[in-house]
């Protein structure tokens, strides 16, 4: 004869642990669906919300390896960091659509502008970014020049630019443009107007 | 007891004393004859040198199933904290939190839970393992988390970036020797030839294992590795000598005075020539003032007219264009095509990466500059866009110049208006040969860092079939555009000597 207590406890523990798988299931499924909106790899939009401001972006085009100036109207915030990075964020909204006439790798995004005076800009940009970009001189030094000049025709009394990588400094953004040092934005845009001209 | 009173006290053994001793002499010179030719016919030991960051050691080779085999425990041991354990035939090894697992007489290991095949059985014996040399390459990397090289000929051992490279200039009739780090060389001469062995230092092959240098006295210099060690063999035809300076990163070998004088055919040193090392990575000597600087390389130390180099290489393949084709191995025939373009217009050229060896930007520019040259061109091959990019530097936001010295970054500044005429000249003669081209610039290392003419050449298909970057046809024709137009820039970049 099994005693009542025993048998009372043994149903108590059953229920309790068909309740906690229950709630381990739970907790999978939504692990994964987490998972599968962190991999997402569709274009990032710019937020809906604010005022709007025409702006200017310059456009790498693979095709012809040039850079084209793009004026666009999109929500911008009030602090000129943000608005620094709201720039960047629309140039990669452009490059990671499908159709985009210079696709970088999915997952690609920027994680902080920094503008630090007198006339430093730090773009700050994911590993994803990094790493899934083409490999090639043309095409590297158009993402870079296409980053850097349209932060600098749109933020006045920018001198200077660094790129980072996950907040540290990487030798090459692919094996070929320098990341190493300040980009002078003089130079870069005597650069931009020979990747205007396509000559 | 006097032997005279022994011998006379045992009388019928005296008698055959004689006999026996001419005996036992017969019998001691045959085994020290067998020994000698025993020990003259075994072959030499083998060594294995081992270069890491923490250490240098060497290590003892042993045959087995005529295989060269080492000692597993004892290449770890000095690098970290390695302990091993017998559990019947199997034999467990700990290197730091790395685990291995080996059997006797097994060619597989199982390490970190993954299996690799060793090339040969794993011997145990007395509680240590031997494992075949070939497969350190495999396994290593696997226990010490980084990339090893491994000289398997030659019984070498790279545990990560340890290499020394070095170049070799002729100053006026003194060979000058620069490397990357500090060495100590055995150096030995004999008639025709003076012989540096490097068995303490991690050096690596230059370019090509034979330097010729067009001198009299001093033709060539050769680079070999055998048994552990790298040999520098200097041919001269007349007596020389070593010195060292720069810390041990330089060598001057040089004419014996004394010897000198007597040979009449060798031409006279020049009594102010002086060894001129690499600049230091951040600060480089001043090229001078900008109005100078068109031909700021002319002087005695220039041996090679262009420095031809050929981006990537090792383990950074660059772009990687097909599945079978990589940057690294077009930019390699397009290094050699360009080297035979432009000797055959009488521009001496050195190709600076003419194997799958890893420079890095630095070293690149330090060889570079260390030479004198002329020109430097680095190629590069890309599978976007069509036919070809000439590149000169983007220089960086500029740091301030120290005193004397130049900063590093922007090193290129007072050569950039002649790399950019240079670049227009080979633009014109790809444009008259109707391929497709492009001039930009581009922040493309080491062309910041190079005190000469520095140009980047990208070859592109001029279709949309990358196979043709590997067409013998296409790479001449574009490595010849290149070299005309070079040679047509002769006077400008300067007198070869």
């Amino acid at each position: 004869m099994i005693p009542r207590q025993l048998v009372i406890t043994v149903a108590v523990l059953l229920v309790a642990a068909l309740g906690m798988s229950i709630y381990a299931w739970h907790m999978r499924r939504s692990a994964v669906a987490t998972t599968v909106s962190a991999s997402d790899t569709r274009p990032l939009a710019p937020p809906v919300a604010g005022p709007t401001e025409q702006v200017v972006l310059f456009v790498a085009h693979d095709e012809d390896g040039t850079l084209r100036s793009e004026a666009a109207r999109i929500p911008m915030p009030s602090g000129r960091q943000q608005r620094a990075e709201e720039l960047v964020r629309s140039l990669l909204s452009i490059y990671l659509d499908k159709s985009s006439p210079h696709v970088l790798g999915p997952g690609s995004d920027v994680r902080s502008v920094y503008l630090v005076d007198p006339g430093v800009a730090v773009i700050d940009l994911n590993a994803a970014f990094a790493d899934t970009h083409r490999s090639g001189i043309l095409v590297e030094e158009l993402t870079v020049t296409s980053l850097i000049h349209t932060i600098s025709a749109n933020t006045p009394g920018i001198l200077k630019v660094q790129i980072l990588v996950d907040g540290k400094e990487r030798d090459t953004l692919a094996g070929h443009a320098d990341l190493t040092t300040y980009y002078d934005v003089s130079a870069v845009n005597q650069l931009a107007t020979q990747l205007q001209s396509g000559q | 007891m006097p032997w005279t009173k022994l011998s006379a006290m045992v009388s019928p053994a005296a008698a055959c004393a004689p006999r026996r001793r001419m005996r036992r002499l017969a019998h001691s010179s045959a085994l020290v004859l067998l020994s000698a030719l025993l020990l003259s016919g075994a072959p030499p030991e083998k060594h294995l040198s081992v270069y890491s960051v923490v250490t240098n050691y060497s290590l003892t080779l042993a045959q087995r199933d005529g295989r060269d085999y080492v000692g597993l425990l004892e290449v770890l041991e000095p690098l970290g904290k390695v302990s091993a354990r017998t559990e019947g035939s199997h034999w467990r090894l700990h290197y730091n939190n790395v685990e291995g697992e080996f059997q006797n007489g097994k060619p597989r290991a199982r390490i970190q839970g993954r299996d690799y095949d060793l090339g040969g059985k794993f011997f145990m014996e007395n509680g240590r393992g031997a494992v075949p040399l070939t497969s350190l390459s495999s396994i290593l990397p696997r226990f010490l988390g980084g990339p090893v090289s491994l000289h398997e000929d030659s019984g070498r051992l790279f545990i990560g970036s340890v290499a020394i490279h070095f170049t070799a200039s002729l100053a006026s009739d003194r060979l000058v020797f620069n490397f990357t780090a500090p060495v100590n060389p055995t150096i030995a001469t004999e008639p025709g030839a003076l012989r540096m062995t490097f068995s303490r230092e991690p050096l690596v092959a230059p370019a090509s294992p034979t330097l010729t240098f067009g001198s009299r006295t001093i033709p060539a210099a050769s680079y070999r590795e055998a048994n552990g060690s790298a040999v520098v063999t200097v041919n001269s035809t007349i007596p020389v000598i070593a010195s060292f300076s720069n810390g041990g990163r330089t060598i001057i070998v040089s004419p014996n005075s004394a010897a000198a004088q007597n040979a009449s055919a060798a031409p006279s040193a020049a009594p102010g020539a002086t060894a001129q090392g690499p600049p230091t990575p951040g600060l480089t000597s001043s090229p001078g003032q900008p109005g100078a600087s068109a031909t700021p390389a002319t002087g005695p130390y220039r041996r090679y007219f262009a420095i031809v180099d050929a981006s990537h290489g090792g383990e950074d393949h660059g772009e990687t264009l097909s599945a079978t084709l990589v940057e690294k191995d077009v930019t390699v025939a397009l290094a050699r095509s360009l080297r035979q373009e432009l000797e055959s217009r009488g521009l001496t050229t050195l190709v600076l990466r003419d194997s799958d060896a890893n420079l890095s930007p630095d070293q690149r520019a330090i060889f570079a500059n260390a030479d004198h040259a002329a020109i430097y061109i680095a190629l590069h091959a890309a599978s976007n866009g069509h036919g070809v990019r000439i590149y000169t530097a983007l220089l960086p936001f500029s740091e301030d110049d120290r005193g004397p010295f130049r900063s590093w970054t922007t090193a290129q500044h007072a050569w950039l208006p002649l790399s950019q005429s240079t670049a227009a000249a080979v633009a014109a003669e790809m444009q008259r040969r109707q391929l497709p081209v492009r001039t930009l610039i581009a922040p493309l290392r080491p062309l910041n860092n190079v005190t000469a003419a520095a140009i980047a050449v990208e070859v592109a298909p001029q279709g949309s079939d990358v196979s043709q970057l590997t067409a013998p046809d296409y790479q001449q024709l574009i490595t010849s555009a290149v070299a005309t137009a070079i040679a047509g820039s002769r006077d400008q970049l300067g007198s070869a000597p």
